[in-house]
């Protein structure tokens, strides 16, 4: 007899509720491997996305019982609990249906944030060496590889408590250009992230580098943002 | 929370440390040894380092409470600009009233 997994998945937008299906347990499979045999077997219109599968795209995450996870690496041993899973649209985003959500406000957030490359020059200029062993690169590379899947936005406290804060990502990335020496926009940055709903609010409760899936640490980038906000207001 | 309010936040904390290690120590070390109440106001009352001690000490812990409370009730009541900063406001007076009151009643 085939092992079965119990499996709830959120069905409909914000007034939606959970639909449970049975699912066949295989050996090393993945939660996006769950979600899509159920589009593929059990119910063609579930709405979810992806696209690598392989941990680079970022759009896969969603709650899996009931905390932040890139599905597609996400065993789903590593994740059941009592023989169950389930599944619901990242938290702190509007749901559009099913697995979806609206991710401009997250993508909003980064604009405000500043969150964008300020070229220093132009086509026609010699490219610059960048030394990868300099302090400022360094904390640079450390913050770099976020592939905006919006983890660390759903893991958010104050995200879920102030619709205002820029949450890590966007914060993240602000940090990461601060520490760039090719960028030129440093000063509206700070200004970006040091005002109301900026890095300040941020309370350090440490959610988005538990469950960031590339094991940064925003909390790291967020707490530079704050030094460097008040060296330049000093 | 702007940077402003932020740095006024870790200021009045890291005035606050070495105030409360020695407010806490003092406490510890007058009813260790048996004063009375009487006892410890006849060496408060009239003294300007305590004074200032305590004055500092109430500052300090108003500025930084009401920073704090215009926080939580930003996040947890969904209070924003002008009512958000009025509240805080008056829970810093209420707080240096009560504090200030205090002191006066131990150093006057």
């Amino acid at each position: 007899m085939t092992k079965t997994l119990q499996v709830s998945i959120w069905r409909g937008g914000a007034d939606g509720d959970y639909q449970s299906f049975e699912v066949p347990a295989k050996a090393n499979q993945t939660v996006l491997d769950v979600v899509t045999w159920v589009q593929r077997h059990a119910d063609a219109t579930l709405a979810y996305r992806f696209a690598c599968r392989v941990g680079m795209c970022g759009s896969c995450a969603m709650m899996v019982n009931g905390e932040p996870r890139w599905t597609c690496r996400s065993h789903v041993s590593s994740v059941i609990r009592d023989g169950e899973l389930k599944l619901a649209p990242l938290a702190n985003l509007p749901v559009i249906r099913d697995l979806t959500v609206d991710m401009t406000t997250f993508f909003d957030k980064w604009q405000r944030a500043e969150a964008r490359f300020h070229p220093s020059k132009t086509r026609h200029d010699e490219v610059p060496a960048i030394k990868p062993d300099t302090p400022a690169r360094k904390m640079a590379d450390a913050a770099v590889e976020c592939i905006n899947c919006g983890v660390c936005y759903a893991a958010c406290d104050t995200v879920r408590w102030n619709g205002d804060y820029l949450g890590p990502a966007a914060l993240n990335r602000a940090w990461t250009l601060v520490n760039d020496e090719r960028d030129a926009g440093a000063k509206q940055r700070l200004a970006a992230v040091s005002g109301t709903g900026g890095c300040y609010n941020c309370h350090s409760h440490q959610s988005c580098q538990v469950f960031c899936p590339k094991a940064l640490n925003p909390t790291r980038s967020i707490a530079g943002l704050k030094r460097a906000g008040l060296a330049a207001k000093s | 929370m702007n940077a402003r309010l932020y740095y006024w936040q870790r200021m009045t904390a890291g005035l606050m440390v070495p105030l409360i290690a020695v407010h806490l120590v003092t406490m510890i070390y007058a009813i260790g040894n048996g004063l009375s109440a009487a006892e410890i106001l006849g060496r408060t009352q009239g003294s300007l380092i305590w004074g200032l001690f305590y004055g500092g000490f109430v500052v300090a812990a108003s500025v930084h409470a009401a920073i704090g409370v215009r926080t939580v009730i930003g996040e947890w009541f969904g209070l924003r600009g002008k009512v958000q900063n009025a509240f805080a406001v008056i829970f810093c007076v209420v707080l240096l009233g009560l504090g200030g009151r205090a002191v006066v009643a131990v150093v006057m």
